[in-house]
């Protein structure tokens, strides 16, 4: 992909962000954080490059520090989100 | 950028997948209903774009790397389980800072290692526009990583909350700003570890500095802020490495960050920018000093109880003080003996309630108060007027009828709940020393229709808890 491409699915996807987010319920804004930041930590895939690459033993290892930080935030941001949303989940429940 | 054009259209349509995942766990979160299933499609997502890398690069290190994983993932789930909903500020801080160091590691594994990026030209240069990229990845990381690590230490209490302000802090950062932009520039010029290192160096030392001055109430902006951070460098480095999921992830997390610390400043009446400068809740004393000897009147819990059960509404209002004392579960309690005997309770949330965006509805949502008694500012503000009852729990600020009358106020203009309009205020607070966060006096401790409960919020509680019981 060239640059112009790029650079056109990061402004259509900084759209796309801008209404996803006002639609968010505010009710859910702790959730909200908590997913965006599970899902940010998809710079795993720069890690892994790097983590994988034979070559550079620093880079190497660089790489897997980063592997296992952003293993720390994907498996924790999706739990704890999980977790957060299961107690709204219960009164609507409750409340049938 | 060999790499990047040969890479085969599946990787490049498993990314986009991986992207179109994540929109769609943000739009889930549009109500509670399809909440879960946006999450589960979130993992989805982050499984496709991991699976996708690992499938398509030669991986010398397969066991060093599942191990990673696994260490990283257990700590991250432990930690997800073991945590208090109280502590949900301190701890997306904290996952902030993991993503802006993943970020600065990544990146300095990218610039030792430039090939295994493809990211270099024939000559063995980092190219140009990549150059840039990486630089701006990792200087954003930097910047993510040291800033939520004061966050973290602020809304742990570790470190004061209060605003720390450094003499020429505004000449200091702006130029700091100024070297990292210049270094990034010479980077694609020089590609010496000088320059890139100094580059870094630099941009943790600006996160530290841009935290520092920030005060406690203004947490909520300063959290939502570093989550847009963490998003624009996960948008860098897929621009360094041309994967569409980490762009359509980064614009995301990046527009849901700006937009959270929109709606947190527009809920202070504050510009972002004087956010941004800090120093606000620094000054207090003066005014509040001899407002301590102005007249109140103060209640028991049993003359708290006798009020409630003649209402024929209660409106609760609960602020940070409720999650200090993790008095969330006794306060559900509370509204259910007050439910039982006929009285309608509802619950009013300020956005910039707590310490950081939806903290009170999660910590309702963790007592299991149901959602649809749980209202928003704009929808509940005009039901004060009717109501008997205002009870408010740790909240101070975002009840100040100052914020709509006190132009000298330093909270003038900012939208506040009308608590002030029930017939009576029940208004719980350790004592009458001590000021809310912005570190202003709060005019309706002295007002006629209100009672002042002093003690703490949780025993407070359950003491009327007893007495209605």
């Amino acid at each position: 992909m060239d640059f112009i491409s790029i650079l056109s699915i990061f402004v259509l996807a900084c759209f796309v962000g801008y209404y996803v987010v006002w639609s968010v319920t505010p009710a859910l804004h702790t959730p909200l954080m908590a997913v965006t930041n599970a899902i940010s930590s998809v710079i795993i895939v720069g890690a892994l490059i790097a983590a994988a690459a034979g070559g550079s033993a620093t880079s190497k290892w660089l790489g897997l520090v980063a592997v296992a930080l952003a293993s720390v935030n994907i498996f924790g941001g999706f739990a704890v989100t999980a977790r957060m949303l299961a107690m709204y989940e219960k009164k609507e429940r409750s409340d049938a | 950028m060999h790499e990047a054009s040969a890479t085969p259209a599946w990787v490049l349509i498993a990314y986009l997948i991986a992207g179109i995942c994540f929109i769609l766990a943000l739009r889930g979160l549009s109500s509670p209903a399809t909440s879960q299933r946006g999450n589960r499609l979130g993992m989805i997502g982050m499984a496709i774009a991991v699976a996708t890398t690992l499938a398509i690069h030669e991986i010398a290190s397969l066991p060093e790397i599942l191990a990673a994983i696994a260490i990283g993932g257990a700590i991250g789930l432990v930690t997800a389980r073991r945590i208090q909903m109280t502590a949900m500020p301190q701890l997306v801080a904290a996952f902030h800072s993991l993503v802006g160091m993943a970020a600065v590691l990544g990146g300095a594994a990218a610039y030792l290692n430039p090939e295994a990026f493809g990211i270099v030209d024939a000559a063995g240069a980092i190219l140009p526009v990549s150059a840039v990229e990486l630089g701006l990845g990792v200087a954003i990381g930097a910047i993510t990583f040291s800033g939520s690590v004061i966050a973290f230490l602020k809304l742990n209490g570790n470190m004061s909350g209060a605003p720390i302000l450094l003499p020429l802090r505004h000449v200091i950062n702006l130029g700091t700003l100024a070297a990292i932009v210049g270094l990034i520039a010479y980077f694609t010029f020089d590609q010496s570890p000088w320059v890139f290192f100094t580059a870094m160096a630099l941009a943790f030392a600006i996160g530290f500095l841009l935290i520092i001055p920030i005060g406690g109430a203004d947490m909520p902006v300063v959290v939502s802020m570093l989550n847009s951070y963490s998003g624009w460098a996960a948008a860098a480095m897929g621009f360094t490495l041309h994967n569409s999921a980490m762009i359509i992830t980064g614009a995301l997390v990046g527009s849901s960050g700006a937009i959270l610390s929109y709606i947190m400043c527009r809920a202070m009446n504050r510009s972002f920018i004087s956010v941004i400068a800090g120093g606000f809740g620094a000054v207090s004393g003066g005014p509040a000093a001899e407002a301590i000897d102005r007249p109140y009147k103060r209640g028991s819990a049993e003359d708290a109880a006798f009020l409630m059960q003649q209402a024929d509404s209660v409106i609760i209002v609960p602020g940070y003080g409720m999650a200090v004392a993790q008095a969330q579960h006794t306060l559900r309690e509370m509204g259910d003996m007050l439910k039982k005997q006929g009285i309608r309770v509802k619950y009013a949330i300020h956005p910039v309630a707590g310490r950081m965006p939806g903290h009170m509805n999660v910590l309702l949502a963790e007592a299991n108060v149901p959602y649809d008694e749980v209202f928003e500012l704009e929808d509940i503000n005009s039901d004060f007027a009717q109501a008997d009852v205002a009870f408010v729990i740790g909240a101070n600020d975002v009840t100040n009828p100052a914020a709509k009358t006190d132009k000298t106020s330093p909270i003038y203009g900012m939208p506040v709940l009308d608590v002030e309009k029930a017939r009576t205020v029940l208004f719980i607070k350790r004592s009458m020393g001590g000021a809310g966060y912005a570190g202003v006096d709060n005019e309706l401790f002295y007002r006629d229709n209100t009672m002042m409960l002093l003690s703490d919020a949780k025993k407070m509680v359950e003491e009327i808890v007893k007495a209605l019981g």
